[in-house]
């Protein structure tokens, strides 16, 4: 017994420093998702996608400039120390260490703030993440991008004022905020609550336990309070749950409004009927009738390559979701290596410029293949989330029907809280701000 | 050969109650802590120290608090991620509330907060016994994690529930980068280990056992047994609320209360199960099976694949994984129910008589 693990750990270790030699044109960008577990849909759709755009780059365009991506998976379960122990594996890795990393866990996010921004590594939470972490000024390396939770939330808010008809119409209006009980579900209160004064509408928080297959004394609750919407901040397997409980209780799914972590096709098959109406926010659109999924059809699944077993996973949301992150991945990196060397692998710390002087406007999404698929962004120094906008789309018992433009948030709201919650970070940790005037 | 203890002679009662009685053991005692003190921080790089070594020492001291309770004083309990909470949530207060205490002193306050919980939620065993004490003890489980949850003091008020650690200074001297971390939590986890099994060694320890073994019978002869497990609870407690204190300080660097859910309360008992019921070695021994096997077996398949070129579909080998793991937590407990620390007691006695076994 002992021989055989000690010859398996000298092997381990042997193949280990044989694949450390350094090559130099790559660039490694961690592929740390989740596999197994109750969230294992999202991170198998996510994983997939983000590695079959960049494995669909290396083939069609040979990389970015000639500097071909590699990538390592390391199984996170979703739990944060098992994120940071992936973190920690693949931060190092030659040639340049990891480009940035998609944590794909609030926890996990959470975790490695303090150790990315002290080994010079972006940390990219794409519609996840520590909201306030968009001031950029106090969190360097952390880019909670696209869209933050309170963002999104705001756009919801304006959702439902134009379904009742203006803003104004929200006076009176009941809304319960159905919470996964994690950091990640309790991340919109403050900015739910503010809203609620704002407009004078009631909103009452309930909490779900995790994992959430048991729901039935909180939709008891709902049924009391007879909201006039109910916010669904789910993941995982609370979201079909939750459905089914809400059929059960009688309560309309029209009015029931996901976010994008509770609408994907995943969230909705398992609830079957239950969740026919049923409508939830989303950053990117489900479908395969866009330029840059057609590419990666083309180049991987077409030759029998690409992450994806069932194929017909590709183009659903959650895989898009992932080309949307590796589509960040690669811009990013392109766009450094405009000022640090065209054709040379980006450290993390380049790798940040390029993510802070990032910006992807309608014309370059369509040469990107991704007109319509996400939307345009314009970073900087200071703000760290770019775009800000919302989509919604409901559930018509096959597949996601998007029912509203692009919804764009209400930063006026938003960005003096984050910068308040920045700041008060800032003062607990010493943090002097950046002077973004002084950037180059 | 080596390991004999023939011509070692005990001629005073300090000898014969030395914690390590024979001399190869002293030795290779010595040896260890040197090479974890010096070596390792040496040449181990960044990884190995922050992802491997840091988190196998925290649970090293939660799996020995716990060993206390359930191996030592036969209480189980199922709290045991609780009283980290505790730990870590109580040591962020202190710090960020009464910053010119220092770390230190904030972790033993926090330590002894945890304690204090322990001995309230301790307090079901003088009436309950085994499985039910286990049964009580998760209502311990669930209402802690609910008032940290809950009530925003505990977090400072911060709206997603996660604290971030202040800087770990001693003394002005900052341990901030992972070779200190370790440094800090060896130190720690050593103490702590060295004063466990001295603290069994003695009356208090003798107590507990007693009581484990029968207590009617520890009774009788005069054990008070509301002191004894609820001392057990308490120093149980203390254990675990320094290993939370870790968790967050030296390890995570941030926390949020659904870290320490049942989940963990359950991994730490298997470890307790795992290293050997009663063992201050097996609480090292568990920790480091439950915590490293996982990882290497990561490392290891990843390894295969990179060297066969074989590129099996990562859903199945993250799958397969968690099968080996549960596969082999079943080969040792039924190679040796008694533990991993069991297995190396046979070997040292083995090694005693060998080449003539008899």
């Amino acid at each position: 017994m002992k021989r055989t693990t000690l010859v398996l750990s000298l092997a381990a270790a042997a193949s280990f420093s044989a694949g450390a030699q350094a090559q130099a044109k790559e660039q490694f960008v961690p592929a740390n998702y989740y596999w197994v577990g109750p969230y294992a849909p999202g991170g198998s759709g996510i994983g997939g996608g983000a590695i079959d755009y960049l494995h669909m780059l290396n083939l069609r365009d040979g990389g970015i400039n000639g500097v071909k991506f590699t990538w390592e998976k390391c199984e996170t379960e979703y739990n944060n120390a098992r994120g940071v122990e992936c973190y920690e594996r693949t931060k190092k890795h030659p040639p340049t260490g990891a480009t940035l990393i998609h944590p794909l866990s609030t926890g996990i996010t959470y975790s490695l703030i303090e150790k990315g921004t002290a080994d010079h590594i972006p940390i990219v939470s794409v519609g996840y993440g520590r909201t306030d972490a968009a001031d950029g000024r106090v969190f360097p390396y952390v880019f909670p991008m696209i869209t933050t939770y309170w963002s999104q939330n705001t756009a919801k808010i304006k959702f439902m004022g134009q379904q009742a008809g203006g803003m104004d119409k929200l006076k009176g209006k009941k809304i319960v905020n159905l919470y996964h009980d994690s950091a990640y579900g309790k991340e919109t209160i403050p900015v739910l609550d503010a809203q609620a004064q704002m407009y004078g509408f009631q909103v009452t928080h309930i909490a779900v336990p995790h994992p959430g297959i048991e729901q039935q004394a909180q939709w008891l609750q709902i049924r009391q309070i007879r909201p006039d919407w109910v916010i669904l901040r789910g993941w995982g397997v609370m979201n079909p749950t939750a459905l089914k409980a809400a059929q059960r209780a009688g309560y309309p799914r029209e009015k029931i409004i996901g976010v994008w972590w509770a609408g994907a096709e995943e969230d909705v098959i398992p609830a079957g009927d239950a969740a026919k109406g049923y409508i939830a926010a989303g950053f990117n659109v489900s479908g395969t009738n866009y330029p840059v999924i057609r590419d990666i059809q083309k180049h991987l699944y077409a030759k029998g390559l690409g992450e994806m077993e069932d194929k017909s996973r590709v183009g659903s949301i959650y895989y898009n979701r992932g080309v949307v992150f590796s589509i960040i991945t690669s811009e990013a990196v392109r766009k450094a290596q405009s000022r640090f060397g065209k054709g040379q692998p980006m450290t993390g710390e380049q790798v940040r410029w390029g993510l802070e002087n990032l910006t992807i406007d309608d014309a370059y999404l369509k040469k990107l293949g991704a007109a319509g698929f996400m939307q345009p962004l314009k970073m900087s120094c200071a703000d760290h989330e770019g775009g800000g906008q919302v989509k919604f789309q409901q559930w018509d018992g096959k597949q996601w029907k998007v029912i509203t433009d692009w919804i764009s948030s209400d930063q006026k709201l938003v960005r003096p809280m984050i910068e308040a919650s920045a700041a008060k970070y800032a003062k607990e940790k010493g943090i002097t701000l950046r002077d973004c005037s002084k950037e180059k | 050969m080596l390991y004999r203890e023939a011509g070692q002679f005990k001629s005073t009662y300090a000898e014969d109650q030395q914690i390590f009685p024979i001399r190869q053991d002293r030795i290779a005692i010595a040896a260890l802590l040197v090479a974890a003190f010096v070596v390792v921080p040496l040449i181990a790089d960044q990884y190995w120290l922050s992802a491997i070594l840091t988190p196998f020492l925290i649970f090293s001291l939660a799996a020995l608090g716990l060993n206390i309770l359930t191996g030592y004083a036969g209480q189980l309990s199922l709290g045991t991620a609780a009283f980290m909470a505790v730990g870590a949530f109580m040591a962020y207060n202190f710090v960020l509330r009464m910053p010119w205490l220092g770390v230190i002193p904030s972790f033993i306050l926090a330590g002894l907060c945890a304690a204090a919980v322990g001995i309230v939620f301790g307090l079901p065993s003088l009436r309950i016994k085994g499985f039910y004490l286990a049964v009580a003890t998760l209502a311990c489980q669930f209402f802690v994690l609910w008032a940290i949850q809950r009530i925003g003091w505990f977090t400072n008020n911060s709206p997603s529930g996660v604290i971030a650690a202040q800087k770990v200074v001693i003394l002005g001297f900052a341990f901030d980068t992972p070779v200190r971390k370790y440094l800090l939590t060896l130190g720690i986890v050593a103490a702590m280990a060295l004063l466990a099994k001295n603290l069994m060694r003695s009356e208090t320890g003798r107590a507990f056992m007693a009581v484990r073994d029968m207590d009617v019978a520890a009774e009788v002869i005069g054990i008070r047994m509301m002191h004894t497990k609820l001392l057990a609870f308490a120093i149980s407690s203390f254990y675990c609320g320094v290993a939370g204190a870790l968790y967050a300080y030296t390890y995570l660097g941030t926390v949020e209360p659904e870290a320490f859910t049942l989940d963990l309360s359950f991994r730490i008992l298997f470890m307790v199960i795992i290293g050997g019921v009663g063992s201050i070695l097996g609480s090292f021994m568990g920790a480091a099976f439950i915590t490293l096997l996982p990882i290497f077996l990561s490392v290891l398949f990843g390894a295969i694949s990179h060297a066969t070129g074989m590129e099996p579909s990562h859903a199945v080998v993250s799958n397969l994984e968690l099968i080996i793991f549960g596969g082999m937590i079943i080969f040792f407990l039924i190679v040796e129910p008694h533990g991993l620390a069991r297995l190396w007691q046979i070997a040292k006695e083995k090694l005693r008589l060998w080449p003539f076994p008899h």
